[in-house]
């Protein structure tokens, strides 16, 4: 990369978190987080259920208000400019957030209204999202009869359809097949190389980040225990050939698969249900 | 991003439309709901009211008493179906179809009021249930199309009023078990300190006056006198419909302040 680019993706900050802090009562979800995501950029939240991957993602989307901190999505505050922050956003929650009761394409036109896309555009936009994401022979069904992997790519759809600069997805491809997976992220990764689209996605899978992520923050207890791309993770450990799973367990102090409480999962199982 | 200004005033009515059209295309995709609805008012009117009017216990003035018990059950009816319409929401909470409404640039007022009004338009078909059913046992109806305009409106109010006070519920509550205790805790009181079944001169001195902060007995009043033939109202219209419209917009402005709680 030339330093010119280099300066310029630098200078081009659409995600800026410092400090940010969120507690519920006595307990502490997330502790003073700060970080910082270029445009374009494909970033990972890691950490094990409880770790606060969710409740930052619903800080950073306005549907929860920092108890301390402040962040900054597209150049507005999210607690003082929030609807700006709103259209500037997209957002795919962990649970089924289409309408079943919905078609494919009525699911998209709902949305295209919301966010005020020009009357006349909303057709070719709602055909190109269908395109894009492969469902357009399917637009006219009945959301209920969907495959998860096809509820997954109506929802980042749904999301994507107002070309937000910042798409958050709060573990994207849960309860979804290896093949499914991948062609989420097919779509996820043309978003990207298309439109700029910047992607911030918490994900319990190790190799989903190694493969699609920029950079990675480990979250662990609250708190960011490790921030940097696989390699300068995996080389922070010292020595040679260190995995990702080891990295996660060195920062991480656990396996993936500890902690949580019963609401998480449970809501991870009914999610998993839903979409399988 | 489409960077188009939109004055907030026109912003948030198209919006409160856009959510009642999507709720009403639901409903398109099931239509038992509507039948199973019927049931309910064809029991107090047919069985229930047959039954008082037979015992002539209750004294209602001029009225016949099936006349008289006509337009309550119509209100009761629509008090009973809004009621629970909180539970949609919750459901939609347990999905991710709530958060993802909240993280868009809609104003939160236009969620609530765009639901409400929708169980409004849906309850309508609780007025031609009990039109069907005061016909088969000869009600003097007041036909005249301001009257049966009128009727239209206050259904869609008291539907939208009793509806937001669901969601406004079930934003406390947030569980469905928990839910369905309070709506049924609720309901009766509502109805009985109502002058749906009987007239309020009938009422010992202290349920008169629950009677009189109940929006339920405005709606039946203003419901009565538009649907019977030669009734005069109570309170007076412009009082009832003061007293309906009110009490909506507070629910409304409260609605708009919880909803986002539910994404939390």
């Amino acid at each position: 990369m030339s330093p010119g680019l280099a300066g310029f993706l630098m200078s081009d900050v659409v995600l800026e978190i410092k400090a940010l802090t969120r507690r519920f009562g006595a307990f502490t979800a997330v502790d003073a987080v700060t970080l910082s995501v270029n445009a374009g950029e494909v970033f990972a939240l890691l950490g094990s259920n409880g770790a606060g991957k969710t409740t930052t993602i619903k800080m950073l989307t306005t549907l929860l208000p920092p108890s301390a901190g402040e962040a900054r999505v597209a150049g507005f505050s999210i607690t003082t400019q929030a609807v700006d922050v709103r259209r500037a956003i997209g957002y795919v929650p962990q649970a089924v957030s289409v309408d079943g009761s919905l078609t494919g394409y009525e699911n998209l036109l709902i949305f295209a209204k919301l966010y005020d896309l020009p009357r006349g555009e909303r057709q070719a936009r709602i055909g190109e999202a269908l395109e894009f994401m492969n469902l357009t022979a399917d637009g006219g069904r009945l959301v209920n009869q969907y495959s998860g992997g096809m509820v997954r790519r109506l929802e980042i759809a749904q999301s994507t359809l107002h070309r937000p600069r910042v798409l958050f997805l709060d573990e994207p491809t849960v309860g979804l097949d290896p093949i499914a997976r991948d062609a989420v992220w097919k779509h996820l990764v043309d978003l990207r190389t298309n439109y700029g689209t910047t992607l911030f996605f918490t994900t319990h899978y190790l190799e989903e980040a190694q493969s699609y992520c920029d950079r990675i923050a480990i979250m662990h207890l609250g708190k960011v225990a490790a921030l940097g791309t696989c390699q300068e993770l995996e080389a922070s450990l010292g020595g040679d050939g260190h995995t990702l799973d080891e990295v996660f367990a060195h920062y991480a102090g656990s396996t993936l698969d500890s902690g949580g409480n019963f609401r998480d999962v449970s809501a991870e199982r009914a999610t998993a249900q839903r979409l399988g | 991003m489409t960077a188009t200004f939109i004055h907030p005033l026109t912003g948030f009515v198209e919006k409160t439309f856009v959510i009642t059209e999507f709720e009403l295309r639901k409903l398109r995709h099931d239509f038992t709901e509507l039948v199973t609805r019927a049931l309910q008012p064809a029991l107090w009117l047919l069985v229930f009211g047959q039954v008082f009017a037979r015992s002539g216990a209750m004294r209602t003035g001029n009225i016949p008493y099936l006349d008289f018990i006509a337009p309550g059950i119509l209100a009761q009816s629509v008090l009973f179906v809004a009621i629970f319409y909180g539970i949609n929401v919750i459901w939609e909470r347990d999905l991710g179809i709530v958060q993802k409404f909240l993280a868009s640039p809609t104003p939160r007022a236009a969620l609530v009021l765009g639901k409400g009004f929708s169980a409004g338009i849906r309850t309508l078909s609780q007025a031609i249930v009990v039109y069907g059913l005061s016909l088969l046992v000869g009600v003097k109806l007041n036909w005249s199309p301001l009257a049966l305009l009128n009727v239209l409106t206050v259904v869609v109010l008291a539907a939208t009023l009793f509806s937001t006070f669901s969601l406004i519920i079930a934003c406390i509550v947030k569980t469905r078990e928990r839910f369905m205790g309070v709506g049924q805790v609720l309901t009766m009181p509502l109805f009985f300190a109502s002058n749906a079944i009987y007239p309020t001169t009938l009422m010992p001195g202290w349920l008169k006056i629950i009677s009189q902060l109940n929006p339920l007995t405005y709606v039946v009043d203003a419901l009565r006198t538009f649907m019977l033939a030669g009734s005069t109202s109570t309170f007076g219209l412009s009082h009832d419909y003061a007293v309906i419209l009110l009490t909506t917009i507070i629910l409304v402005l409260i609605g708009a302040r919880l909803y986002p709680h539910l994404a939390t």
